[in-house]
């Protein structure tokens, strides 16, 4: 039972990261890296469960806070840029380098 | 044979006492000169000339100071304070008949010297800088004769090379004079190297570098190895200071400097120093039979080489300076025999600074009323013009030739007498010296003195002022008495004995030798006079130089010392100084910059990695945390 | 017990830093003013602290001072002199006056009478407090006998010379600057390595140098331990092969700083030789004796060599040094008392001889703009004085007897000859070869001399203006030391050899010296 859970948090967080890695659009990029941080938490979930006690879900909210917050900020950037730049597109932001 | 005698602590005061003053004055001369520079203008030349004679005073009453005490009383040490206490080194001066024959020599010749010069300068405006450098000389040469042991010497030794240095290129904005007296330094350091080296063996080898400590008792215990050693070295050092081959080369040069410079440093005095060290170093040379068979070779070999030079030159001073060369090889060759030696090789030396610096200055007054010409081609005839310089001359020119009764005829058959007796071959080859100088002595005085005129045209030669001829007559006197006085009754041999030592059989002066060695002597000079007479004083003298035959380019140019020394040191020294140089720039700190620019250069490669992709960093984490968690599994740590 | 002399010697500079720092703008001549008078005072207090010095037995640092700085790690800042460190600690004393009179237009920027940027217009205040801080830092090298704290200031001492190369030298400073902070902070990092090795292994939990003396036992680690020291001062010092970095940044810096780089901060390498490497590891010095002399050899006539072949004249100087520096390290190694002594005096002589010889040349590059010595030609004529102070200055540099850099050489060279350490054909070898610099010395410095004041002036040299009374004032003291000294070295040597005498006995060589004392009581 665990298994089937535990599997499809492994497909969420390996859609994510596949997302991050060949979509340019920041959006995306980023509702990627949300759904990485939801198999995150579907895995914390089914360990509590399955071990009983509550720590895995406080983190769970943990971490749904410290996304949200994320979110915020991380909009606030990608709306930034795109001003600026009309674009979305995270390979068109490669100032910072070498 | 009789060994010298002890030295002693001289604790009583008088001249002895005083000593020091006689170094003191002089140099206290040169530094109120240099210090208070222009102020002394008007009087400087003056301060220079009573500090000379005053150091002149102190001598002379150290001399009858010494001669009133008993025979082996005569070596006096004055300890004046303590130098290097971990080499156990004072420094104190050494008051005996050596020292006290030199600093008379010094004083005397410098103060007349001196004295010409106020004249002899007198146009030039840098006169007080040139007294305050003679005065430098007499107090530094002076410390090199007085000093009690071998440090003090080197101190003396190249303070009298710097006084050389400033004096050769006092006209130092002539380009010939600043190379000569940088040419004169650097070939008397390569004889201060041996001499450094050989106070380093006798220091380790007998734990002191005071005379007192190095007499023939005291180093009688090392190897001959190691006396032998010291003996070149010292040699070696004598070589440079007093231009005997093969360090010979820079003497010709030296005579850039101002004549009366020539005369009292490069003719008198300083070149005689190596002398004095062979005979103040005698223990060691008596303990080793090659360093003194040495000494005598390079005595021989530059006595006939400097008489070779001087007589293929055409301007007086350098011919002068040949001739200084090869009666300096007389002195070497004389030093080398030992204690029968010695003496002569002394009265040869004070002999020849008399009538050298005779010539010399006579030389200089000649060039005074010639507009500073030099060359002997463009003179002629001037006895009419210049009769006490010429009268002076003479006597000089007598005096070297070794002329009956005059000063050299003594002090020179001396020195071929004695060499004699060591082997035929370096008597004979010294009597054919002799003929040589007869040859080329003669070759000046006809060409400068008699024949035509072939003077430039705007030459009105005149006699000097009396300022000038007056040492010239006081020097001439010298020349005429001093090697009779000397010789007679051994008289010199007798007042040096307690310094030097006496030879078992004391030979018996006469007053005109009639040995086979001296009519045969004075036969090779008559032949060389004559020769000279017949090609200089009978015939025209060509104004301009003729070519010559093989052997006249070969001295004159000097022997193919310069070439020689030019391709063998200066060429390649200045190949692997440009090699050193290429090597620092290029090898070494090219391997220093090169690691920097590689280190500089990778981290520019390395840097290339930030692409600014923020996708790439993704994947590079993404492949990061793949291999940790494969690692992880692969140790089976989960 | 502790003597407050050593700690005053070091706040006075650094108040007077401060205070300089903090003047108001525009204060330039009065910034100068207070950091020569902040110099002198700090000369007179040496003077009297070294008049109260003696070699007297029983304590080996005298004037010492020990206060807990990081206790945890048993790090004191803990200070006191012997001899040697005396003699150092006055030469700073005596040098950082002169260079403060010398630099006075230095940081305003210098042109030469045809106009040429000599050094660049810089802020005064910030050189002259830089200048008060390195000369505490100075005194604090030299002082420390904490082996923590003298790595501090071993390092520390970079900061404000950097900061003189790099921003008040002359068109190459940043290469020359960066250059020499690099190869220090190489050299400075493998020191650290062996200072907390000597700590672990020694295990005493103490810096303190007087504790740590012979807690080594081990010959391996002494070796290790012995190798991060030694190259550390090496670079410092500087010895070939690791020389290159000095020509560059003694060009470069302007001529005051040049004069503390390579009179005093050099001396720190060869200071750390005789003090450290020596006493903490002795039979790892023993072992290495051979290779060393070998290198101090090959710096001896190397920087000869390449010295005859330089065009620039501080170039030139300062490969004399490399030269000089290799006398000094040959001295060091002799292990004999008289090398050593000779080494130790020859540290303070070359700071004098050097630094006078440093200033001339830079009175002349300040006049014509150009250290190239194919520029000059004739300034005798025009500039006499310079010219004799320059010349005094150039035969210090080739040791003429009579001045001062002579008797330590002459010590040098014939203790070396006379070492009885380890048989005695090697170190004779070496004492031989060394003295052929002796010619070469004549060569460069002579030659130099010709070039620049000798033969007919040259057209730019015309215009040259002599020495004005400031300028006499920086070169008179010096040469009065170096000829006073080269007559009369006792007082210099009766300071140095107590403390030679407890080096050696605590590095267990064989010296006559000792047991000649030992006999004679």
């Amino acid at each position: 039972m665990t298994t089937h859970y535990l599997i499809l948090s492994g497909l969420l967080f390996a859609i994510g990261a596949m997302g991050v890695l060949i979509r340019r659009n920041a959006i995306v990029v980023f509702m990627c890296v949300e759904l990485m941080l939801n198999a995150c938490n579907l895995a914390f979930v089914t360990f509590a469960r399955q071990v009983g006690n509550l720590e895995g879900q406080i983190i769970a909210f943990f971490v749904m806070v410290v996304a949200a917050a994320e979110v915020v900020v991380g909009l606030a950037i990608i709306v930034t840029i795109f001003r600026t730049r009309r674009s979305a597109s995270v390979d068109d932001a490669n100032l910072l380098k070498y | 044979m009789e060994s010298p005698a002890e030295i002693i602590q001289h604790t009583a005061g008088g001249a002895i006492g005083v000593s020091w003053l006689m170094i003191a004055l002089p140099l206290l001369g040169a530094f109120i000169l240099l210090v208070f520079n222009r102020f002394t203008n008007r009087w400087g030349h003056l301060l220079g000339v009573a500090m000379s004679l005053a150091s002149f005073a102190v001598a002379v009453l150290a001399f009858v100071e010494l001669l009133g005490l008993g025979e082996d009383q005569r070596r006096r040490a004055v300890r004046l304070y303590e130098f290097i206490p971990s080499l156990k080194l004072d420094m104190g001066l050494l008051v005996d008949p050596l020292s006290v024959s030199f600093a008379l020599l010094i004083t005397g010749v410098g103060s007349l010297i001196h004295i010409y010069s106020i004249g002899y300068m007198s146009h030039d405006p840098d006169r007080r800088r040139f007294f305050s450098y003679l005065n430098l000389f007499v107090a530094a040469m002076l410390l090199l004769v007085l000093s009690d042991n071998y440090v003090g010497l080197f101190i003396g030794w190249e303070g009298v090379g710097l006084a050389s240095y400033l004096l050769i290129g006092f006209w130092q904005f002539k380009p010939s004079a600043a190379v000569a007296a940088k040419k004169a330094f650097v070939v008397n350091r390569v004889g201060d190297f041996g001499l450094l080296v050989g106070m380093f063996i006798i220091w380790t080898s007998f734990g002191s570098l005071a005379f007192k400590d190095l007499g023939a008792q005291q180093i009688g215990t090392a190897s001959d190895g190691t006396l032998t050693a010291i003996g070149l070295l010292l040699l070696l050092g004598a070589c440079g200071k007093s231009a005997q081959l093969p360090l010979q080369s820079w003497l010709l040069d030296a005579m850039e400097g101002p004549t009366p410079v020539s005369a009292l440093i490069h003719a008198a005095t300083m070149v005689t120093a190596g002398v004095y060290l062979v005979v103040r170093s005698g223990a060691f040379f008596e303990a080793s039979d090659v360093a003194s068979l040495v000494v005598t070779i390079v005595g021989v070999a530059t006595l006939l080489a400097g008489a070779i030079i001087g007589c293929a030159k055409d301007d007086i001073k350098k011919g002068l300076a040949g001739s200084t060369m090869s009666q300096i090889g007389y002195m070497m060759l004389g030093a080398g025999l030992g204690p029968a030696g010695y003496a002569f090789a002394i009265a040869h030396l004070i002999a020849h600074g008399f009538f050298k610096a005779d010539m010399f200055l006579g030389a200089g007054s000649v060039m005074h009323g010639m507009n500073d010409e030099v060359d002997m081609r463009k003179y002629g005839g001037l006895r009419k013009y210049m009769p006490i310089t010429f009268a002076t001359f003479m006597v000089g020119y007598l005096a070297i030739i070794g002329f009956p009764f005059l000063s050299g005829f003594y002090t020179k058959d001396g020195i071929i007498e004695t060499a004699m007796e060591h082997g035929a071959w370096m008597g004979w080859l010294a009597v054919l010296g002799a003929g040589i100088t007869g040859f080329y002595m003669s070759r000046m005085i006809f060409m400068t003195f008699f024949g035509e005129k072939r003077w430039e045209k705007d030459a009105h030669p005149h006699e000097s002022p009396s300022v000038m001829t007056v040492p010239l007559i006081l020097l001439s006197i010298g020349s005429i008495v001093l090697g009779y006085f000397l010789i007679m009754d051994n008289r010199l041999m007798h007042f040096l004995a307690p310094a030097v030592g006496m030879p078992e059989h004391a030979p018996v002066p006469h007053v005109f030798s009639t040995t086979t060695v001296g009519l045969s002597t004075l036969a090779l000079v008559a032949v060389g006079a004559a020769i000279a007479w017949m090609k200089y004083g009978r015939a025209q003298v060509p104004a301009v130089q003729p070519r010559g035959s093989f052997l006249t380019t070969f001295a004159r140019r000097d022997l193919y010392g310069d070439a020689l020394n030019e391709s063998l040191f200066m060429r390649p020294g200045q190949w692997l100084t440009r090699i050193a140089v290429y090597f620092d720039n290029r090898g070494i700190d090219g391997l220093v910059n090169g690691l920097a620019a590689g280190i500089g250069g990778s981290s520019g490669r390395l840097r290339r990695l930030q692409t600014g992709f923020a996708r790439t960093y993704a994947l590079s984490i993404l492949i990061g945390a793949a291999l940790l968690t494969g690692a992880l599994l692969l140790v089976g740590n989960i | 017990m502790s003597s407050l002399w050593l700690p005053i010697l070091m706040a006075v500079p650094v108040l007077g830093a401060i205070v300089v720092a903090l003047l108001p703008k525009g204060s330039d001549k009065l910034a100068k003013q207070v950091t020569l008078l902040v110099s002198l005072v700090v000369l007179a207090l040496t003077l009297v602290m070294a008049f109260q010095f003696t070699g007297a037995p029983g304590d080996r640092f005298k004037f010492a001072a020990t206060y807990d700085w990081i206790p945890s790690f048993g790090v004191h800042f803990g200070v006191g002199v012997d001899g040697i460190a005396l003699v150092l600690i006055a030469l700073s004393a005596v040098l950082v006056p002169i260079v403060v009179l010398a630099s006075w237009h230095d940081a305003s920027g210098v042109k030469a009478a045809d106009g040429t940027v000599v050094a660049p217009k810089r802020s005064v205040k910030t050189y002259f407090s830089l200048l008060l801080v390195l000369e505490a830092m100075m005194i604090g090298v030299f002082a420390a006998t904490d082996i923590f704290l003298f790595y501090v200031f071993f390092e520390a001492m970079l900061i404000p010379m950097y900061f003189m190369i790099g921003s008040y030298g002359g068109a190459q400073r940043s290469y020359a600057a960066v250059k020499f902070l690099l190869y220090s902070l190489f050299g400075g990092l493998l020191m650290l390595v062996a200072v907390i090795g000597l700590y672990v292994v020694a295990g005493k939990g103490t810096f303190m140098f007087p504790e740590l003396v012979g807690a080594i036992q081990d010959p391996v680690t002494q070796k290790w331990l012995f190798a991060g020291f030694f190259i550390a001062f090496a670079i410092k010092a500087p010895l070939w092969p690791v020389h290159t970095w000095l020509p560059d940044a003694a060009a470069q810096a302007p001529a005051g700083a040049a004069v503390l780089l390579v009179g005093v901060l050099d001396k720190v390498g060869t200071y750390g030789m005789l003090r450290f490497c020596l006493e903490l590891f002795p039979d790892a010095a023993k072992a290495f004796t051979m290779p060393i002399i070998v290198l101090a050899v090959i710096s001896i006539i190397y920087g000869a060599i390449v010295a005859i072949g330089q065009t620039d004249m501080k170039r030139l100087i300062a490969y004399t040094s490399i030269s000089h520096f290799g006398f000094i390290v040959m001295g060091v190694f002799a292990m004999s008392q008289v090398a050593q002594e000779g080494a130790a005096l020859y540290m303070v002589n070359h700071g004098f001889a050097t630094g006078a010889l440093f200033l001339a040349a830079g009175f002349l590059i300040a006049r014509r703009g150009s250290p190239h010595i194919a520029d000059y030609g004739g300034a005798q004529k025009v500039t006499p004085l310079l010219a004799g102070f320059f010349l005094v200055a150039g035969l210090a540099g080739l040791s003429l007897p009579g001045l001062s850099s002579f008797v330590s050489e002459f010590m040098v060279m014939i203790g070396t000859y006379s070492s009885p350490a380890f048989g005695s054909g090697a170190l004779t070898v070496a004492a031989i070869v060394s003295a052929l610099a002796v010619i070469l010395a004549a060569v460069y410095i002579l030659w130099m001399v010709q070039r620049t004041l000798n033969g007919p002036t040259a057209e730019p040299v015309k215009a040259f203006k002599d020495l004005n009374a400031r300028e006499v004032w920086v070169l008179a003291p010096l040469v009065a030391l170096i000829i006073g000294f080269g007559f009369f070295p006792k007082p210099l040597l009766d300071v140095i050899t107590p403390a030679v005498t407890s080096t050696l006995s605590n590095v267990q060589v064989d010296n006559p010296a000792i047991a000649e004392k030992g006999a004679g009581q």
